[in-house]
């Protein structure tokens, strides 16, 4: 067990450094000399000179690297080269609201889809199942962001229920946060429940169809009974490998949602820095969003380990 | 429900004609085949008829046209710019097969191949292929948009590239299970002991083999591929103006929600129309291919 | 339980599957403490039959008739799944075929085993723990308190079946159904399992229902037996009566197909369909004949200490003139010292490499013209060796030569002579053969590599089709067959395909992997003939690995026994099975069930 962890933790930290890694030479050829884009195009040889000595992009790729890197392991994430923002705090801030909102979403999401996805598959040959599994169906395939526009248009603008979009940090007025929260989460919320019943249901599917229920069967336990004690620990494993998926997906996918409800989160602060070809920002916006894929990924991986003891053999 | 009945088989008896429940699935194909591959078709045909024919010019802008309601002449109204939404509808099916078509393309044609050889060289070749996977996995495809945008310029073209790239790593994933299981079989070994070469056998036995799982891979991911890319339109990183794309075109309804609703309803529903055929598509596809998940419906 | 005169009573259950008739009109009674086996081949309704008492069948079948289970009331059929579900367990429980699936594999086995009494409310949660320690101990598993922790991944398959089987009996059923128990097993270990099960229904006087292809199984466990065909049952009676003097063809025809050590005029074995010239009572006098002559060898030659050094040399000791023949002519196989250890691969990146010895130094020389063959049980390293002498594996020390190319150190493109001499047929009749590709294409591959061929040119079209049709119809299948796909065809047909493919190039050797243990009794003769006849006609030398004793007494001259990566014996067949000088060999000659055997205590 503790070898397999630390396997994984292996396998994370070397990801991590290629990974970045590769961020920071995909950016460097971005087009544009960030000293000019700083500056503007007006600017003396002199002014550049003395901008990239302070920036220090006149030294070699290596070592900007290594100091990039030194930096991120401090949690410093630099200063911007267009706005000169301390980056650091401004990201956190960001990450926290994108973290908010993506895991609202998912907890609203599994709350709706394990029940249902669950029945979808105990009644896979009753009405009932088959019109479940079809709007799941439907679900997968609305985009996140049409729910999105079209929540607004009902109960922000037909009904005035909920404000159409905005930001208000939890400390300052938690209610008017829960009100801004309830549109954005049930429009990136529902459609990951559509996604997530499907997997629930054909891993629920998967399982009914085990030997192993079969003879929980024998034992003397009902259909239902047998599935509750017997299969959804046995379906938790492709669960949980979705979960990751769809967290991953969900924390740059937010974007778009982000930008419909108008919430200052990572996403938008991408997509407004690569407007500003703000170089040093998509860098380590970049890098934040991959650390938290992979991170996702790790925890799967230790969620597998938990679930399953076959997995435990350190082999 | 699988049941455990013994398969039918020779017992001294004639062979019994081959009517198992398996046979007939195969022959009669699902509803959700049917259906998926009907609205993919409807997708296709209004993309193909648009190519030659739409009621008006999608990209041009008629002042005194602007936000008509749906009518005789316009069925879907007109936008802002007095352009005709429904004209924009069937145009925009283009962009959105050919972002499909080519990411789908990509992930492909890099990442089966990829799959096939880390399946077919475990060993360090394989675990290197597996690793540089995994790291690609560490970027979505579209993060992987919205950087290549920022590098390269917003527009179709790196759209479809990058979600091209970031569907590789599902490709290879697949492929490389597949041909894992391929392996194993007694019929790869017969073909080793046949003194088959290794790319025969994979030619052979492990392409043909893994095609379903592919095939419904392609499926599944070409829906992705198309609500990326109307993500990626709707942000303003996607398909540039005056191109017509069902993202933007959500996106520039936004302003007009409450009084002009249809504006978002008719690109809404052809994105919805599209991916909902890929995935029934996918799904009666590994209904079909793979017999473990057969009666799934 | 109950004072109920039956544990179970069947009258008239039909299974029907849409317009299928799967079980036809079948009654029967097993009194409490009464023993019955229910023997069929695959199709037969046996699985269904045993299924539709349990009430586990899937809604889409439909049943009538009537089940009684002592204790569980009047006609279980169309009950309610929770009614159902109070009867199973308690009233009547089941043991299956597959002990690798059977097992949830996330939950502690003791815990699982616990679970049905807890169930049933036939003890606390602190109790049925307990007893379900005193249940593991029961069932002779080692350490039962430790077992009792451990995963299900963790245990043996025996001990798998062991674990399901304290499981089945924890609330003292009237009735056990065991649904093929021991068919995944090894000779040994099932004969182990037996035994258990046979003491466990007869110390409660628990009824049992026997589900199994294996005539032999079924003569040691059971009292009675019902013998089932394409869902009716054609004949019941004693096991005495039934294996001796059946009345039914069919039943004569299993028998016939059943027993490997009798042939007709011709040499060959009997099939259902030349069952005719078959006489059952033969059984029963050979039986007779066997307790005189088993029994002086088995108590004289308890001596394995000394046995071992005049065993090892291969046809030393030739017993019959074809064996004298074979003995004389060149070895067309030579293996010395070869040891293979596997390292399994690490995993991830501080993992540690497990090292595998599967084989340990083995010695052997296998002539032109012989059949050897090769037994063992699973773990016994027999299939690493057909690998490495098939070319597909390398040998970590020693060497193989195969007519003249040594395999040592050998590269893909050296083994070209090898692949044209030595051909192989598998043992999964459908896993063996492309489900994408046609029959003609399959038999067709090793034509497509010129250096598989005689001749060395590549063959043309014509040709490979004019080969493959040929081929085929000295396997006895249609011509037509080619335009087909695995698929469409019967197991056994398709183990015919499989000959044909590796004998098109007309290799010397002929390396069969358990060809018959996946088919039917019945097929299973046919099969074996077959190889017989083709060994012969083509003049080929023949290895054959098995796990059936019976089969490789019946078609090879000389035996080698594996066990765990060694040769403990090897010998000419006759010797080795009358007078077996090893302890392992005795107890594998011993634990194989035979009817002859099986009858003497009968």
């Amino acid at each position: 067990m503790a070898r397999r962890l630390l396997s994984s933790l292996g396998q994370f930290l070397a990801t991590l450094l290629v990974a970045t890694a590769l961020i920071f030479v995909m950016l460097r050829v971005m087009p544009g000399d960030p000293a000019v884009v700083a500056l503007g195009i007006n600017a003396t040889p002199e002014a550049l000179a003395q901008w990239r000595a302070e920036y220090g992009t006149d030294q070699s790729l290596a070592l900007q690297y290594l100091q990039w890197m030194g930096g991120l392991v401090r949690g410093d994430f630099g200063t911007s080269y267009v706005t000169s923002q301390d980056l650091s705090p401004l990201i956190v801030d960001r990450v926290q609201v994108t973290l908010i909102l993506v895991g609202l979403s998912m907890l609203l999401a599994l709350l709706v889809a394990v029940p249902l996805g669950m029945l979808a598959a105990i009644r896979h040959q009753h009405p009932s199942g088959v019109v479940l599994s079809g709007i799941s169906q439907v679900g997968v395939a609305v985009p996140n962001f049409l729910v999105g526009v079209l929540l607004v248009a009902v109960f922000a603008v037909h009904l005035g229920w909920f404000p159409s979009g905005g930001w208000v940090a939890p400390a300052d007025d938690p209610v008017e946060f829960a009100r801004r929260l309830v549109l954005p989460v049930i429009a990136l919320g529902s459609v990951q429940a559509a996604i997530i019943t499907r997997y629930v249901r054909s891993a629920v599917l998967e399982i009914m169809r085990e030997d192993f229920l079969r003879t929980a069967r024998a034992k003397g336990l009902t259909k239902g009974a047998a599935l509750v004690r017997h299969g959804l620990r046995n379906a938790g494993v492709p669960v949980v490998t979705i979960v990751g998926v769809q967290l991953a997906a969900m924390l740059i996918g937010s974007v778009v949602i982000e930008r419909v409800f108008v919430i200052p989160g990572l996403g938008s602060l991408l997509v407004d820095s690569v407007g500003n070809r703000d170089l040093l920002a998509v860098q380590a916006i970049v890098a934040v969003l991959v650390l938290l894929v992979i991170l996702i990924n790790f925890l799967v991986d230790l969620a597998y380990t938990v679930l399953d003891p076959r997995l435990r053999k350190a082999a | 429900m699988t049941t455990h009945l013994d398969a039918p088989d020779a017992t001294g008896v004639p062979v019994p004609p081959p009517t198992t429940t398996a046979r007939r699935k195969r022959a009669r194909p699902g509803i959700q085949l049917i259906i998926g591959a009907s609205l993919i078709g409807l997708v296709a045909i209004v993309a193909l008829v648009s190519l030659v024919w739409t009621p008006y010019d999608p990209e041009t802008t008629v002042a005194a046209d602007r936000l008509q309601f749906p009518s005789a002449a316009h069925w879907f109204g007109t936008d802002r710019f007095g352009r005709d939404v429904l004209s924009a509808v069937m145009a925009g099916s283009q962009i959105t097969l050919l972002v499909g078509f080519i990411a789908v393309g990509i992930a492909v044609v890099v990442g089966v191949p990829l799959g096939i050889l880390a399946g077919m060289r475990q060993g360090r070749l394989g675990d290197l292929i597996m690793r540089g996977n995994d790291i690609l996995l560490a970027f979505p495809g579209l993060l992987l948009a919205i950087v290549f945008g920022a590098v390269f310029g917003a527009g179709t073209v790196t759209a479809m590239v990058a979600l091209g790239i970031g569907s590789i790593p599902a490709f290879a994933r697949v492929a490389r299970s597949g041909t894992l299981q391929v392996m194993k079989t007694d019929y790869v070994f017969a073909a080793r002991a046949a003194n088959r070469s290794e790319f025969r056998i994979a030619l052979r036995h492990v392409l043909p083999n893994i095609s379903g799982m592919i095939v419904v891979q392609c499926s599944v991911n070409f829906g992705i591929a198309v609500l990326a890319e109307a993500g990626l339109s709707f942000l303003g990183l996607g398909t540039m103006p005056p191109t017509p794309s069902w993202g933007r075109m959500l996106q520039e309804s936004q302003q007009f929600l409450g009084s002009y609703d249809y504006l978002a309803i008719a690109p809404g529903l052809a994105i919805a129309v599209a991916v909902l055929g890929f995935n029934l598509l996918g799904d009666g596809l590994r209904d079909r291919f793979d017999p473990k998940m057969r009666s799934n419906r | 339980m109950t004072s109920a005169d039956f544990a179970v009573d069947v009258r008239g259950l039909t299974v029907t599957a849409g317009s299928t008739t799967l079980v036809d009109d079948v009654t029967f009674r097993i009194a409490p403490g009464e023993r019955v086996g229910l023997i069929g081949e695959s199709g037969s309704g046996k699985s269904v039959t045993s299924t539709a008492i349990m009430g586990l069948l899937p809604d889409t079948l439909s049943t009538s008739g009537s089940v009684s289970v002592a204790g569980g009331g009047d006609n279980l059929l169309g009950k309610s799944d929770a009614r159902l579900a109070r009867l199973r367990g308690s009233a009547m429980s089941m043991v299956f075929q597959e002990p690798m699936t059977a097992l949830n594999p996330l939950m502690r086995v003791g815990r699982q085993v616990a679970e049905i009494m807890t169930i049933h409310r036939t003890a606390s949660p602190a109790e049925a723990d307990r007893r379900a320690v005193a249940l593991l101990d029961d069932v002779g598993l080692p350490n039962p308190a430790e077992t009792a922790k451990a995963y299900p991944h963790q245990l043996s398959g025996g001990q798998r079946q062991r674990v399901m089987l304290a499981m089945a009996l924890a609330n003292d059923p009237a009735l056990l159904v065991c649904d093929e128990p021991t068919t995944a097993l090894d000779v040994t270990v099932q004969k182990q399992v037996l035994d258990l099960v046979l003491r466990a229904v007869t110390e409660r006087g628990t009824g049992l229902l026997f589900i199994t292809h294996d005539l032999a199984v079924v003569a040691s466990v059971c009292e009675r037996v019902l013998v089932m065909n394409a869902g009716v049952v054609v004949e019941e009676g004693p096991i005495e009566t039934v294996f001796t003097r059946p009345q039914h063809p069919y039943t004569r025809g299993l028998l016939a197909a059943s027993d490997l050590t009798a042939t007709d005029a011709g040499g060959r074995l009997f099939t259902i369909a030349t069952a005719a010239g078959y006489d059952p009572a033969r059984l029963r006098r050979d039986a007779d004949a066997e307790t005189a002559a088993v029994d002086s060898p088995s108590s004289t030659v308890r001596t394995p200490a000394e046995a071992p050094a005049a065993v090892v040399e291969p046809s030393a000791a030739p017993v019959s003139e074809a064996a004298d023949a074979v003995s004389t002519a060149p070895p067309i196989v030579s293996v010395r010292g070869l040891t293979k250890t596997y390292v399994r691969s690490r995993s991830g990146l501080f993992g540690r490499a497990a090292r595998v010895e599967a084989l340990r130094g083995l010695d052997f020389d296998i002539r032109e013209g012989e059949r050897f063959g090769i037994v063992g049980e699973s773990g016994s390293g027999k299939s690493t060796l057909l690998r490495i002498l098939s070319g597909l594996d390398q040998p970590t020390s020693g060497d193989v030569e195969v007519v003249g190319t040594s395999l040592r150190g050998a590269k893909e493109r050296d083994l070209g002579e090898l692949r044209r001499t030595l051909q192989i047929v598998f043992q999964d009749p459908m896993g063996s053969l492309d489900p994408r590709m046609s029959v003609g294409d399959i038999v067709a591959e090793p034509l497509l590599n010129p250096a598989n061929l005689r001749s060395g040119v590549a063959a043309s079209p014509a040709e490979r089709r004019r080969l493959v049709a040929e081929m085929l119809d000295h396997v006895g299948l249609p011509a037509a067959s080619v335009e087909r796909f695995p698929h469409e065809f019967s197991g056994g047909q398709r183990q015919r395909i499989s000959i044909a493919r590796a004998l098109v190039c007309r290799p010397r050797v002929l390396v069969a992997d358990e060809p018959v243990s996946a088919l039917d009794v019945s097929v299973r003769a046919q099969v074996l003939n077959l190889l017989a006849d083709l060994v012969d006609e083509y003049g080929l030398t023949l290895v054959f690995v098995s796990h059936d004793l019976g089969v490789v007494r019946h078609l090879c001259d000389t035996v080698a026994v594996m066990r765990a990566g060694e040769i403990v014996e090897t010998g000419p067949t006759e010797q080795l099975y009358d007078a077996p000088a090893h302890e392992y060999t005795r107890q594998l000659v011993l634990a194989t069930p035979t009817l002859q055997h099986t009858l003497e205590n009968a």
